[in-house]
């Protein structure tokens, strides 16, 4: 008998609580759009915030109130925009599909090392006392992009370069912030040429430093002053169209291939691309 | 007066932060800026008092008669959680931003240990029902007051030159540390 009085009193006191908390449910109840929760299904759930919301959640309450885009999610790609622009009746807009890039071909051959570095292996660390590299605008290929990416699609190859692949990548912009360099950039993925490099030393210096640096000789930017020009000792692509058509040897001149053609590689386990191009 | 006792004594001599060191997870997480803070402090309140006001209830009509004062602990938790529940609900209903400032602190309440010490401080104290409304009331103040003073404090501090190893939480804790020192001066004004 003893057993049972609190038994009894927790059981009723717990049945009263839930109870009223069903009932206040039941009144309270916020109507919440169904197009929010059909929205979230349809996102990949990463809460990578590369959308500029602070998860997917967000992103659907956003997208359905109308402060956003259908296409806003980079990582889920046209499916997604496609899919979300389904459920809200609209279209689509259009999705340029971009992945990560890499603005350096240092690798341990090109470039020349700076001596040997023991410090903690990360490259915002090894870049406090100025890298590993004599070129101090180049890769250090510690692999902070490589811990920063959420979908595995960066590794670092044999020549101590970052790789990034194209299947993978869903160019969420991790990378490029975790870059202390600031060595990656977002590309479409059509883009079919760019600068492989981003140091701004004049052309002596970084001739020494490394043999596929842009040593800012201006020969590209001569051959097609309208689509290339120097800026800070280095060549910057400014109006593609103008390259593509007529002067792609002007991208073909660099003494050192700091400018050139992407070349696409396949990923190992993914169909090779039709767009792929002979070295 | 001995209401307006309690009261001040909540408030000051015996704020739950900085004198018994309770409720520390959202005074030291929702205090980075004053107008959370403030939200949070007001939320905090509102659920002590009614916490009160229902523990009370519950152990004067039900556990006290049947001499179950025992089940104290589990009474009150499933009070708190319950009520935490109820005011969420409320707010989500009522006033949407305020949900959206809230945030996760709102069901965080749930586990701020605050609320749990008051309910069984005032059933140790064996306070009638009008005390215990005061005591409520006045402890939601105190916690108010320690959670702004913090906000503002660690406002000024982010524009401060604090020694790197220290920033963030590290002088957080020393911030809240002299404070509970300042605290312990008003000691003496109620005996």
């Amino acid at each position: 008998m003893s057993l049972l009085i609190p038994i009894l009193t927790m059981g009723i006191l717990g049945l009263l609580f839930s109870v009223g908390l069903a009932v206040a449910y039941q009144k309270l109840k916020v109507d919440v759009d169904p197009k929010i929760e059909k929205v979230s299904e349809a996102l990949p759930q990463a809460n990578c915030g590369a959308c500029g919301f602070s998860g997917c959640a967000a992103f659907a309450e956003a997208v359905v109130a109308g402060k956003a885009e259908a296409s806003g999610c980079p990582v889920g790609g046209e499916e997604t925009a496609q899919a979300v622009a389904d459920i809200l009746g609209q279209a689509a807009g259009s999705v340029v599909k971009k992945m990560a890039r890499i603005h350096c071909r240092g690798t341990k051959e090109a470039a020349l090392a700076r001596g040997e570095y023991e410090g903690i292996p990360s490259c915002t660390a090894a870049n406090l006392i100025g890298g590993n590299k004599q070129c101090s605008y180049g890769c250090m290929g510690f692999g902070d992009c490589v811990n920063a990416c959420l979908f595995d699609a960066i590794v670092i190859s044999e020549n101590g370069l970052p790789v990034v692949s194209e299947e993978k990548c869903t160019a969420c912009g991790k990378c490029v912030d975790a870059c202390p360099r600031g060595i990656i950039s977002l590309q479409p993925l059509a883009e079919n040429m760019m600068v492989f490099c981003r140091s701004l030393d004049i052309g002596k210096t970084a001739r020494k430093v490394c043999k596929t640096a842009c040593i800012a000789c201006g020969i590209c930017a001569r051959a097609c002053p309208d689509g290339i020009v120097m800026e800070n000792n280095l060549a910057v692509i400014k109006d593609k169209s103008k390259i593509e058509h007529e002067q792609i040897p002007a991208i073909e001149k660099c003494p050192t291939n700091a400018i050139g053609r992407i070349h696409r590689k396949p990923d190992v386990d993914a169909p090779p691309q039709e767009s792929q191009e002979s070295a | 007066m001995e209401l307006l006792m309690i009261f001040i004594s909540a408030i000051l001599v015996n704020n739950f932060v900085l004198y018994y060191f309770l409720g520390i997870c959202p005074f030291l997480g929702v205090s980075k800026k004053i107008d959370s803070a403030v939200s949070m402090g007001l939320a905090v309140t509102f659920v002590m008092t009614i916490t009160a006001v229902v523990s009370w209830m519950i152990n004067h009509w039900i556990l006290i008669p049947n001499k179950l004062e025992y089940l104290q602990i589990v009474t009150f938790i499933l009070v708190i959680a319950s009520l935490v529940q109820l005011v969420e609900m409320f707010i989500r209903k009522i006033s949407p931003p305020l949900y959206q400032a809230l945030g996760i602190y709102l069901p965080l309440i749930t586990t701020n240990c605050a609320i749990m010490g008051l309910a069984l401080i005032a059933a140790l104290k064996e306070y009638n029902f009008a005390t215990t409304v005061i005591f409520g009331i006045g402890s939601g103040v105190g916690f108010t007051l320690a959670i702004v003073l913090m906000a503002g404090i660690r406002e000024q501090l982010d524009v401060s030159d604090v020694p790197r190893p220290l920033k963030g939480a590290g002088i957080a804790l020393i911030v809240a540390g002299i404070m509970a020192l300042a605290f312990q001066g008003f000691s003496g004004m109620i005996k």
